[in-house]
């Protein structure tokens, strides 16, 4: 009798669970089969190297990507250095505190942000209040508040993850504390921090909300760090909201997809090379 | 003339925040000895070791009284660096540490610390440091792999061979081979025997029995005390506490 309710359960789970995944991969297909059905025919050589004509009825969409990786990188470059440097702090510098707490309270508070309320930050602060207009400057600056949280608790983290022993090792070698975070800490950390990058390059590249406020929406080809933007993200969504061309959106958002495919792979093959090299 | 002495301990106490972890410890010693300190697992060992290279600095909520000389001069006396401390004694944890680096890395790891960068000056400290530990035969042919693809006996020896690459004056090792097979442990054994002829070591043995094969005195802890030391003959054959005795001839422990 036993024998038999414990297998039932334990076929129900195996369904529920199975159901689970299932679900999760059938949603993702489903997304990425409409737009890239939709927007794959629009894909040709020309729509990347060429600029948008009439607001993006036709043409192609080079000054977006342009924009979109200069915005990314700017965040990127602003809260890398930043977030990591918090998280030595947190992890290697001081114990628990007052200040630590403070620090983790308010990283997690930012992260519960929506990011229309970083843009309009960004829009008073960086835009009008420090006259940078709207720029890839302003917009960067944004996103790099934005992805903070994200880069401080991944690299924290990954910190925590290593062995207490290598800490060890390496004072007991007579390291400084700064030679045992360059020579030890941050090694071994990287992959985790470089997760945490990737997620933020993520997000800064699908983020729409706080780019329009803060980079503009200029179709034209930035010329330096105080040009206005418009990116992939935003560009698809004027072209959709605003009923310009549906075809064209769908081909920016399947160039989007394979874009952040790009990203990850190129990303992940580099992080798996430098794992094993270790191992 | 009294003996020569490397190490003195003088009414040292303990404490992570209120237990006390060592009371009134005070040992004497001498340069180019094994000094085996043993005894029950929680009787002091590993934090007396800590405490000579000063590691226990890094934990929070400890503190201390009493003093400990090098050479003379107070550890935690305010003309001692804290690095040149930790270099003058070396210490090899009871499970093997290597860091997630290349054996060559691993073992040049402290000379680049202290500024060592020529590429020919640290081959040359790695090679030498690798013999001495006797692993040089073993893994000459691939320095340059991880250190973590080594076995446990020679991960050991690396972590021996990496802090003889700073020239050390003093070993700790704490249970070296409390994770080795016996022929491992053997070699290791044998590696002790060699560098006692340059070293101070302070070994915390495996087993009664290790400590009687290699160490030449010996220091039983109980409680965070020493009960008694003596050279290795005396402590093991006519002891003159009741509790070492008990402890040595296996009735507890």
């Amino acid at each position: 009798m036993v024998y038999r309710t414990r297998y039932i359960t334990q076929g129900i789970a195996k369904v529920l669970i199975w159901l689970a995944a299932l679900s999760t991969i059938g949603v993702m297909v489903l997304i990425l089969f409409q737009v890239l059905a939709e927007g794959l025919p629009v894909l040709h050589l020309r729509f990347f190297l060429d600029s948008p004509k009439s607001m993006g009825r036709e043409g192609g969409i080079l000054p977006t990507i342009v924009g979109t990786f200069a915005l990314t990188v700017v965040a990127i470059l602003f809260a890398t250095p930043l977030g990591v440097g918090t998280a030595i702090f947190l992890r290697e510098y001081t114990r628990e505190s007052r200040i630590s707490r403070l620090i983790r309270f308010g990283t997690d508070c930012l992260a519960g942000v929506p990011s229309i309320i970083f843009g309009l930050f960004g829009f008073v602060f960086f835009v009008i209040y420090l006259n940078m207009g709207w720029s890839i400057l302003s917009g960067g600056l944004t996103l790099a508040a934005m992805i903070l949280p994200t880069i401080i608790s991944t690299a924290e983290e990954a910190i925590k993850a290593i062995p207490p022993s290598y800490r060890e090792v390496s004072y007991s070698l007579g390291g400084t504390r700064w030679q045992t975070v360059m020579h030890t800490i941050l090694p071994s950390a990287l992959p985790g921090i470089c997760t945490g990058i990737l997620l933020s390059v993520g997000r800064s590249i699908g983020e729409t909300a706080a780019v329009i406020l803060t980079a503009g929406s200029s179709l034209l080809m930035p010329t330096s760090l105080f040009s206005p933007i418009r990116t992939m993200s935003v560009h698809f969504y004027i072209l959709a909201r605003e009923g310009i061309s549906l075809k064209m959106a769908y081909g920016t958002g399947a160039a989007l997809i394979l874009l952040v495919l790009l990203v990850n792979t190129v990303a992940n093959w580099l992080l798996n090379r430098y794992i094993r090299r270790r191992a | 003339m009294p003996p020569e002495t490397k190490i003195v301990i003088k009414d040292f106490n303990f404490y992570y925040q209120s237990v006390q972890a060592l009371r009134n410890i005070s040992l004497t010693i001498h340069p180019r000895e094994i000094f085996a300190i043993f005894g029950p697992a929680g009787s002091g060992k590993t934090t007396l070791l800590k405490s000579l290279n000063r590691l226990t600095d890094l934990m929070f909520g400890t503190r201390h009284t009493g003093t400990i000389f090098l050479d003379g001069a107070n550890i935690h006396g305010p003309q001692t660096s804290l690095t040149q401390l930790r270099r003058q004694i070396g210490m090899v944890f009871d499970l093997p540490t290597p860091l997630p680096l290349s054996v060559f890395d691993n073992v040049a790891y402290g000379p680049k610390l202290s500024g060592a960068t020529q590429k020919g000056r640290l081959a040359e400290i790695v090679e030498k440091a690798l013999r001495s530990a006797v692993l040089w035969e073993e893994v000459k042919d691939r320095l340059h792999t991880s250190a973590l693809r080594l076995s446990g006996g020679q991960q050991q020896r690396l972590c021996i061979a990496r802090i003889l690459a700073l020239e050390p004056e003093v070993i700790l090792l704490d249970n070296p081979c409390s994770g080795l097979d016996p022929i491992s442990t053997a070699s290791i054994e044998a590696t002790l025997a060699e560098l006692k002829k340059s070293y101070t070591i302070i070994l915390v043995p495996h087993t009664v029995q290790q400590a009687s094969r290699v160490a030449d005195r010996a220091g039983f802890f109980l409680n965070g005390e020493v009960v008694e030391e003596g050279p290795v003959y005396q402590i093991f054959t006519r002891p003159k506490d009741k509790r070492t005795e008990d402890y040595v001839t296996g009735k507890f422990g």
